[in-house]
């Protein structure tokens, strides 16, 4: 427990750090200083909330997030492909509808996860969010019957179980 | 190669554009509220996907390109969160959505 | 061509705006402006690319986080008629 609190207090401060380094790009010795300082000052402030927890940030999903990106980038680019078709098209042949699917997912973290991941896909937008349920505005059957299917909340499930 | 990079990223911001007046044009033109949703998806994912991926092929290997990747980031990080507390907050207003038939 | 890219964006732009102004309720108008500043992030990356001025990308960096909490203010402004104070206050 404690060396897993440390990981993760050890790894905001390099994600910190990196987005200084990113941002600001100047790099003289006055500059870094500073940068290390206000990073070493948020670092003990979150400590200090008790934010730096599995939920306000979760590094041990990164390796799950690095096969899950891709999959869902190319989910999305499919999906958006065929609602621009349908959008440009001059019947407009679209259907809405509204569906509820149940969620696997054990934490709040990982129900989010899929929530966002339901709305960042076109087509699909999360309209309610209850414990182990989620509200669905499909645009088109297809998109409702693929979310129906489930494979979006498996992988989801999958994502959140490595640690 | 210098050719082809700059044709790649051509191709990118065109498609991008395009993609965003698609959703610009899908936003006027979907009937109901929660259906302009998908519309406004459109230009947040592919969007400026394919526009900010078109400008970092022009950056090249720089800290220019380092944040756009992070404007990205928070872009596609940012919208649905905005989009699902409009729909939230729609549903919620009692705004009812326009459902078609089970059949169609 | 980061003109052509410039002109795309600023039509989609237009259309927002076009949503935004015509309604019909408060709700497309928040979703319209979500999107116009979605869009202003964009155009400020390009115009930044356009005059060669790369300062303009934080200038958009900070627009998109910006844009998030702005809309998200006017959604609980709308929802609960005040920003400051929380949801059971509001409603009751």
């Amino acid at each position: 427990m404690q060396t897993s609190s440390l990981r993760r207090t050890l790894s905001l401060f390099i994600l910190l750090f990196l987005t200084w380094l990113v941002w600001s790009g100047f790099y003289t010795s006055l500059l870094l200083g500073l940068g290390g300082l206000s990073c070493l000052f948020v670092v003990l402030l979150s400590r200090r909330m008790d934010i730096i927890d599995p939920e306000g940030h979760p590094n041990h999903l990164f390796f799950g997030l690095l096969t899950y990106i891709p999959w869902l980038a190319w989910e999305t680019i499919k999906a958006n492909i065929d609602i621009s078709w349908r959008i440009i098209q001059p019947s407009l042949p679209i259907a809405p509808r509204v569906i509820r699917i149940k969620t696997s997912q054990k934490t709040h973290l990982g129900q989010v996860i899929y929530a966002n991941s339901i709305t960042l896909t076109p087509g699909t937008v999360s309209v309610e969010v209850e414990e182990g349920e989620i509200t669905v505005h499909a645009l088109t059957n297809e998109a409702a019957d693929e979310l129906l299917e489930g494979s979006m909340d498996r992988r989801v499930t999958r994502l959140e179980g490595e640690r | 190669m210098d050719t082809f990079i700059h044709l790649a990223s051509w191709l990118c911001l065109l498609l991008g554009c395009c993609f965003c007046m698609i959703g610009g044009v899908g936003l006027l033109r979907l009937p109901d509220f929660y259906s302009r949703i998908h519309g406004g998806g459109v230009t947040d994912t592919l969007g400026a996907g394919l526009v900010i991926t078109g400008l970092m092929l022009q950056g090249g290997l720089t800290l220019t390109t380092a944040k756009l990747a992070m404007i990205l980031l928070f872009l596609l990080l940012t919208s649905p969160v905005a989009t699902h507390a409009i729909a939230r907050a729609a549903q919620h207003s009692g705004l009812k959505p326009q459902v078609a038939d089970a059949a169609a | 061509m980061f003109i052509a890219a410039m002109l795309g964006v600023l039509v989609t732009m237009l259309l927002a705006l076009v949503r935004a102004l015509k309604g019909p309720t408060v709700y497309d108008r928040v979703l319209a402006v979500n999107m116009f500043g979605t869009k202003t992030v964009l155009l400020l990356a390009v115009i930044g690319f356009l005059t060669g001025r790369p300062d303009f990308l934080d200038l958009s960096l900070v627009y998109v986080l910006i844009n998030f909490i702005g809309t998200i203010a006017i959604l609980k402004f709308v929802e609960f008629g005040s920003i400051g104070s929380n949801e059971e206050e509001a409603r009751a």
